[in-house]
């Protein structure tokens, strides 16, 4: 059951995300940002899947949400066009792309092949049916790890100066 | 499977029927629907205002600085959320209550900030 349910969402995650750039819907970049949604959607499940509860849910308030309005914003900003970019031509930068990727693979496909796959997860699930809720991360957030929670707020902070100094005409 | 986990198979089966719903929909009413193609069919507002210029062209960048404030001001909101989950819990203890408190007052006074620094600029305008 739960090695189905694994199989359906990893590949729905990679089949989305290779549809985020790969045509016919890689051909519009808005799109693509959409079936960017739908991998975000299966990834917000692999979260379950590894019982973390609160992160499948700002997974899909966070990123689906948010942060797909803001590329779908950038896409309608620069607007580019498929005639602007003219017809793709080979260059040096894609072979090495090309290769570095294959290469990649190849390792990757070595070490599944020589542990025989992978047929034990090597940590188990957590016994403790409140890991991964909102009240666990939440106690752990605001006691433990209390200094990077404010630094959060800098970053963000910073977010917004940022935003406002680049994007602003007049300041 | 955990029982946490079991708990989300009602999410799936309705992911699964607005899906199966949303796709037989659309298949039906391209297998189904009358095609009757001509000039003023194909106009995007069938008896509506004519066009006036083409949708596909640049957004003003401002749509962007509206699109950032609601991303930061949208995470400030997720990390009040397990915050206000838990102060009921704190409160039997009056000392860590005290402290949390001074925690997320810290969190949202420098995030202030950055809202005052956006209406002091004049980044809330839409000039």
């Amino acid at each position: 059951m739960e090695q189905v349910i694994f199989w359906i969402l990893a590949i729905g995650t990679v089949a989305s995300s290779v549809a985020v750039i790969v045509p016919p819907m890689g051909r519009n970049p808005v799109h693509g940002a959409l079936s960017l949604v739908v991998a975000f959607f299966f990834l917000a499940g692999l979260y379950v899947m590894l019982v973390a509860h609160l992160v499948a849910v700002l997974q899909v308030l966070i990123y689906a949400g948010a942060i797909v309005v803001l590329f779908l914003f950038v896409i309608m900003l620069l607007n580019i066009q498929s005639e602007d970019l003219g017809h793709p031509r080979p260059t040096i930068s894609k072979l090495i792309g090309v290769i570095a990727v294959g290469f990649v693979s190849i390792v990757l496909i070595g070490f599944i092949l020589k542990d025989k796959g992978m047929a034990e997860p090597p940590v188990g699930l957590p016994s403790d049916s409140t890991f991964g809720t909102v009240k666990t991360v939440g106690n752990l957030l605001y006691t433990s790890y209390i200094v990077p929670f404010e630094l959060t707020s800098i970053l963000l902070l910073v977010a917004v100066i940022g935003a406002v100094i680049m994007a602003k005409r007049r300041l | 499977m955990l029982d946490s986990q079991i708990e989300y198979i009602p999410v799936l089966i309705m992911l699964a029927i607005c899906s199966a719903a949303i796709g037989g929909m659309l298949t039906l009413n391209f297998l189904l629907g009358p095609k009757r193609k001509n000039a003023i069919k194909n106009a995007p507002f069938e008896s509506g205002e004519k066009q006036i210029h083409s949708p596909k062209r640049r957004f003003s960048v401002k749509f962007y600085l509206v699109g950032i404030f609601f991303i930061v001001f949208d995470i400030e909101a997720v990390f009040l959320f397990p915050w206000a989950t838990l102060y009921r819990q704190w409160l039997r203890d009056p000392a860590f209550a005290w402290v949390a408190f001074g925690e997320m007052f810290l969190f949202l006074g420098i995030l202030s900030l950055g809202l005052v620094y956006v209406w002091r600029r004049g980044a809330l305008e839409w000039d």
